[in-house]
């Protein structure tokens, strides 16, 4: 990966996290917002190479997991987004994907990542109910759903630009 | 023919090696990240992720006031569409009028039984004698994430410090978590970690306000009393307790009571508090420092005075 993709990269987590917590706050429903960062690392795991979409999906976890007003404890959007990457670059194959499975994909990273997360907050001792928590993760699934038309389409471009084995193909 | 086969073998063997994500890889970002949250989860209010927190706060900080600085004018689109100009001045001026007033008379019962116990004038005098450093809510944490935090755009150089506790003009908010050089992050009362000291104004029974995570108008607060002979009434006003080294300056208003439960299983009695801060929609807060703090902007002190 070379230093450019990493910088667009981290540029692009950079970017979702800030929206993320200044501007979509104010169209916001009962304070769940789409989670940006989550799509920024499905588009990678999609587009560029395994080891690098994990790595990136673990960066962008920690970044959510440190930058203000996070207070939850560190490390556990690392392990969710980590998983997403994970389990996104499996499901890619090296045909372009339709719009339907990126959706398909989409929906259920964000399902997955957000319930990770809640499961660990359910281990480290967070007073939630169940029907709470999966109103929560419903509502970002619909949410990062509403959100993939627009956010992944140039994402995916932007990193499979940046990919040089798909430049000479 | 063997020889195009074997390309697209190759070929394949190449792309599979692309796509297949590593598994020791992944194995050892899932430790890193249960070593993440083992380091901050054993180390609590002083864990080894302070630092680092502290570290990401001071360069993602600025990014996060300047965005919320770019995007305000357009947030603020609605309400230039209803009220014009002087006109929205007028609404504003009139609506923070409003809000003292509505404070005067939610903290009357409080303000007169203070008067009236032993502390007396000069306590009071004192715990209200307290400056405010005013800021604006730059980020909100994603209720995703399960916490009710923000991030206000002021921080050690205004200021301010961890503890502090943070108002509106409608009544209390939360308490500074930490800080950076120009930013706070703030927890707000309706988190499900937050408990708060309170006191019923009319009788000045005290108990403790839990929050319920939620940023719902009608999700409001929990408050159990230490006396579970006391029934709080409806529509009692809740302020906090305070304490001179706790977090919380005494006398500040939360909510209202809005509905009372008592079981013969819990010890105490719950009420339900319809906080008066309306937490989906913060925008500008103070925060309560000591009076003659140094900052790098204007300070409102406790006579109403800019400095």
């Amino acid at each position: 990966m070379s230093r450019a993709r990493v910088l667009v990269a981290l540029a692009a987590v950079v970017v979702a996290l800030v929206l993320q917590v200044s501007l979509f706050p104010h169209l916001a429903w009962q304070g769940i917002v789409p989670n940006l960062c989550l799509l920024v690392v499905v588009a990678a795991a999609l587009t560029i190479p395994a080891p690098s979409a994990l790595l990136l999906g673990f960066a962008a976890g920690v970044a959510l997991d440190l930058a203000p007003p996070a207070d939850h404890v560190a490390g556990r959007w690392a392990l969710a987004l980590t998983v997403v990457a994970f389990l996104a670059a499996r499901v890619r194959q090296d045909v372009r994907p339709t719009a339907v499975a990126v959706v398909a994909t989409v929906a259920a990273a964000s399902f997955i990542g957000t319930s990770i997360f809640a499961l660990t907050g359910l281990l480290l001792g967070d007073a939630w109910s169940v029907a709470e928590l999966l109103q929560v993760i419903v509502v970002a699934v619909v949410w990062d759903v509403l959100l993939t038309p627009f956010v992944l389409p140039p994402l995916m471009k932007l990193f499979g630009r940046l990919d040089p084995q798909r430049m000479t193909a | 023919m063997p020889d195009t086969r074997e390309r697209r073998w190759r070929g394949l063997d190449r792309l599979d090696a692309r796509n297949k994500a590593p598994r020791s890889l992944f194995i050892a970002l899932l430790l890193a990240s249960a070593t993440l949250i083992t380091l901050d989860y054993q180390g609590g209010p002083d864990s080894a992720m302070e630092p680092a927190r502290r570290a990401v706060g001071e360069a993602f900080g600025p990014v996060e006031s300047v965005t919320a600085a770019v995007v305000r004018p357009f947030t603020s689109v609605p309400s230039w569409l209803r009220s014009q100009g002087a006109l929205s001045d007028e609404i504003r001026d009139l609506q923070a009028e409003n809000s003292a007033l509505r404070n005067e008379v939610e903290t009357a019962g409080f303000d007169r039984n203070r008067l009236e116990s032993y502390d007396g004038l000069t306590q009071a005098a004192q715990d209200l004698g307290q400056a405010l450093v005013p800021a604006r809510v730059v980020a909100f944490g994603p209720s995703q994430s399960f916490s009710n935090t923000v991030t206000i755009d002021a921080g050690s150089e205004a200021g301010i410090g961890p503890d502090m506790t943070v108002v509106n003009n409608d009544g209390l908010v939360g308490r500074v978590l930490r800080v950076t050089r120009s930013t706070a992050t703030v927890l707000l009362v309706t988190d499900t970690e937050s408990i708060v000291g309170g006191r019923v104004g009319s009788s000045m029974e005290i108990g403790f306000v839990h929050g319920r995570g939620t940023l719902a108008d009608n999700g409001g607060l929990d408050l159990r009393l230490v006396d579970d002979a006391v029934v709080p009434a409806e529509h009692d006003t809740v302020v906090t307790w305070g304490s001179t080294g706790g977090p919380y300056q005494p006398g500040v208003p939360i909510g209202e009571v809005t509905e009372v439960y008592s079981s013969l299983l819990e010890t105490s009695q719950r009420a339900v508090i319809k906080p008066f801060v309306n937490f989906s929609a913060l925008d500008v807060v103070g925060v309560m420092v000591p009076t003659g703090t140094t900052s790098d902007r204007a300070v409102v002190e406790a006579d109403g005075a800019l400095r």
